[in-house]
Parts: structure tokens; sequence; C-alpha cells
């Protein structure tokens, strides 16, 4: 069972629709036994950064020991930039600190927020974008972004006047800039990608 | 590189899209979530629901109606029509809407945008302005509220400025003079909106040919097209969009 975080956020619904719409089992919960049972974790988020993390409290310590007990856990658009180490959206908040890196503002010489779908470029050794070619376009609605500073993360990239990461990977911790539950077919995909991980991940463990 | 927007927008009654001429004579276009899924299997990159009568009566509606697209539709859209506070603009976000447009509440209390912006992030605050060219002065336009029922004196590209400063993410521009016409997007309005804030500029009102979204996005400096006439009644595909954008060199996702 996938379990999406349930921490008082945006889009919590639509990425439980999408999992739904897939066929996957998914419930939303914020109760740190259902989380530490599940198969693997989706922490979602439409919010400000400072609003998120606050908002995730004490949650966020079980879903940090989970994550590094080696459960899958995908991080959609806030919730990626909270895997990262601090975020400076309205104020310097600290994140759970798994990927090694932090949340800063978009260079103002763009428009901002960076929103739309843009082409984000796919390395084959990533799992959660495999089976999609090597490159496709993904839908973004952002103003911070994680400057990724961990040499143990793969990272897939858009360009956006610079190499913007735009999806990550570090072990068994996932993360997507873009939202792929509001991406079409080509976000499914990816999240069809995380099921299949999970699934992979507890054969394993079994 | 980011690819213009196409975006279809379904102003909703009684839970039936309607569309009409300079804000008036509505016409039926059918079951929003229907056309809603079917514009998202024809490749539209975002949706815009307005709930055009916003009673307290139809709130209830266009909840219900974003919780049955948000299972339908796995493409952002936007939600806006009446909405007064920042609980309502939750309950929204909640429901499966990626990004919520206020207009006459950001008028009466601006504060709410800077209010929306702490706690969803700017990236979800949509200010829609209903733009009327002034008469007394050319080369302004004033911002109407109530569904475009009510002139304000407030000018239209000065309270663009100051909703970016306050945390919207993203303006919907729509022109009243040119809303149904089919006659093309005021691009003056555009061009003078878009080179005074950074956020993103939607360009609605006026939509009849495929040259005028290419105008909107070159003259009027869009970074995406809003219409409904000309794709609820047939006159173009979305797909026949983006391949006379694509062809002239406008990035799109095709």
């Amino acid at each position: 069972m996938i379990v999406i975080i349930d921490y008082d956020v945006g889009n919590v619904k639509s990425v439980s629709n999408a999992f739904s719409h897939l066929g996957c089992e998914n419930q939303l919960s914020s109760d740190p036994e259902v989380i530490r049972e599940a198969s693997g974790l989706v922490l979602p988020g439409v919010a400000a950064f400072g609003y998120a993390i606050n908002a995730l409290g004490g949650l966020s310590e079980v879903v940090k020991s989970v994550a590094l007990a080696g459960k899958p856990l995908l991080g959609i658009c806030v919730g990626y930039q909270m895997l990262f180490e601090k975020s400076f959206e309205y104020g310097e908040f600290d994140g759970l600190g798994l990927i090694k890196g932090q949340v800063i503002g978009l260079p103002a010489d763009k428009t901002v927020p960076h929103m739309g779908w843009n082409l984000v470029k796919l390395p084959a050794d990533m799992d959660l974008l495999k089976g999609l070619g090597s490159k496709k376009h993904f839908y973004f609605a952002h103003s911070f972004y994680a400057d990724v500073k961990d040499p143990e993360a793969k990272v897939a990239y858009t360009e956006y006047g610079f190499d913007l990461p735009a999806s990550v990977q570090k072990d068994n911790i996932y993360g997507c800039q873009f939202h792929p539950e509001k991406s079409g077919s080509a976000g499914l995909k990816v999240l069809q990608n995380f099921v299949e991980i999970c699934k992979k991940e507890n054969c394993d463990v079994d | 590189m980011l690819t213009k927007r196409i975006i279809p927008c379904l102003d909703v009654k009684d839970n039936r899209v309607v569309k009409g001429v300079n804000f008036l004579n509505l016409r039926d276009a059918g079951d929003p979530v229907e056309l809603g899924k079917r514009y998202s299997d024809m490749g539209a990159d975002e949706l815009v629901f307005l709930d055009i009568t916003a009673t307290i009566r139809s709130r209830k509606t266009i909840v219900e109606l974003v919780e049955k697209v948000a299972k339908n539709v796995f493409i952002p859209f936007t939600v806006g029509g009446g909405i007064q506070s920042v609980e309502q603009m939750d309950e929204l976000l909640r429901s499966g809407a990626e990004k919520v447009s206020v207009n006459t509440a950001a008028v009466n209390n601006p504060e709410i945008l800077r209010e929306g912006a702490r706690k969803f992030g700017n990236q979800c605050i949509v200010l829609a302005i209903d733009a009327r060219r002034s008469k007394n002065t050319p080369g302004k336009w004033q911002v109407c509220i109530k569904a475009g029922s009510e002139p304000t004196d407030i000018d239209v590209v000065q309270w663009a400025v100051k909703a970016e400063h306050l945390g919207a993410g993203e303006i919907l521009l729509t022109s009243m003079d040119a809303d149904g016409t089919k006659t093309g997007y005021d691009n003056q309005l555009n061009k003078a909106v878009s080179s005074a804030v950074n956020i993103p500029v939607i360009a609605s009102g006026g939509a009849g040919n495929c040259d005028h979204l290419y105008d909107a996005i070159v003259d009027g400096g869009a970074e995406a097209v809003l219409m409904a006439s000309i794709t609820h009644f047939g006159n173009y595909t979305i797909n026949q969009m983006k391949e006379y954008l694509s062809a002239k060199g406008i990035p799109v996702n095709l």
C-alpha cells in the first residue's frame, strides 16, 4: 500500500486520484503507524515551504527515519524541496536534509514563477523516469528550486535560462520538482514507475 | 524550453458550460467534466473553470465539480469565480484544483493575495483582471469587478504591478471589449501588463483564429492564451492550434 502523507497541504487529493486512476491502492494518512507500514511513501505539497514544513511537524522525523531505513519515498514539488537541507522561501527553514542542497529563489531575469510545461531530459539510469524516451514535457509551477549539491544524487534537468533540476534520485529517495499528477500521460507513467519501484523494493525485503 | 500554454476556459453556470459575447448572451457548450476531460485528452495544457454565477448556492456545486474534474483530468486546472477567502481557496485546492483565481475579492481586499501566497505559494494564486478600455484616457484600461458589471477607477497596469508584489503568481487578463467577439486579443493591453510585471500573463478575450494566438504571444508578450468560443464550438482543435504555432516557431507541448 502506498501512503500519501496527509499534512494539510493542497494537492494530496490530486496525487491520490492519480494513483487510483492507475489502479494502485493508496491511502492518505498522517498516522505514524500507517506511514511505517507503507510499501512506499509520497510526500506531496502545494504550499509555501515554511507553511509546509511546519504543517508536517513531528511527522518529519517519522518520514526521515522510514526513508533512511530504505523505504521508497517520493517527494513532489514542495514535498520534493523538503527533502533538501534548507529553504529560503519567505524566510529561512530547515528541510529534512535527506539530500544535500538548498532551496533558493529562481533568478529574476526570467518570468517567475516558472509555470507551465517544460522539456525534461531523462537520463537512462533514473528508475523513476524509465520508459519515457530521452525527453518529455512535464508541468512545473514554482518560484524556488533546489540547488542540488549531493554527489550521490542523480539529477534530471530542464532548461530555464540555466540547467534547472527537475527530478532527483538518491538511493531509495526520489523527488520531482514538476507535478507528475498533473503532467498528463507522461506524469502518470512516472507515478506508475514509482509503484513498480515500491513493489520491487518490498519483494526484495520479503 | 518552457512552452507557451493553450488554455480552454470553461465558464460554468448551473453545472453547464456556457459562453457569451462581451459577457452577455450566454450559449450552452456542454457538461463541464466531459468537456474538461475531452480537452485534456486533446492535448490542452491547462484548464480554467470559472463559476460565473458565484452565488452562495453555487459554491457547493463548484466544489463538487472540482472533485469530479480532479478524478478524471490529470492536467492542471484553475478554479475561480466568487472566491472570497483563504478558506475557500483552501477548500478548492484540497478538492484537486491546482490554482485558484480571484478578482473582486482581491480588489476589495488585496491582502487576500498575500495571505494566499504565504499559505499556498504564489504559484497557486491567479489574479483575474477584467479590463475595459478607458473612454476618457486613451491607452489606459480600468479594472471591472463583479463579473464585469461594476467599473472601478483602478488602473489595470498599476493593479497588476501591485498584485505581483502582494503575491499573485499569474495574471489572467481578460479584455471585456474583445471577449467573445473572435476579432483578436487586445494586445496593447496584454503588452502593457506583460511588460510591467515579471509573472506570467494569460491573454484572454477575443480569440477567433490561430493568428490571434500567435499575436498575443509575440505582440502581447503572453505566456499563455486562453480561449472559449473557438474551441467549444469546434472551430479549431487544440492540436491544430499547437501545430500552427509550432510551425511559426513558438515552443509548444505537442
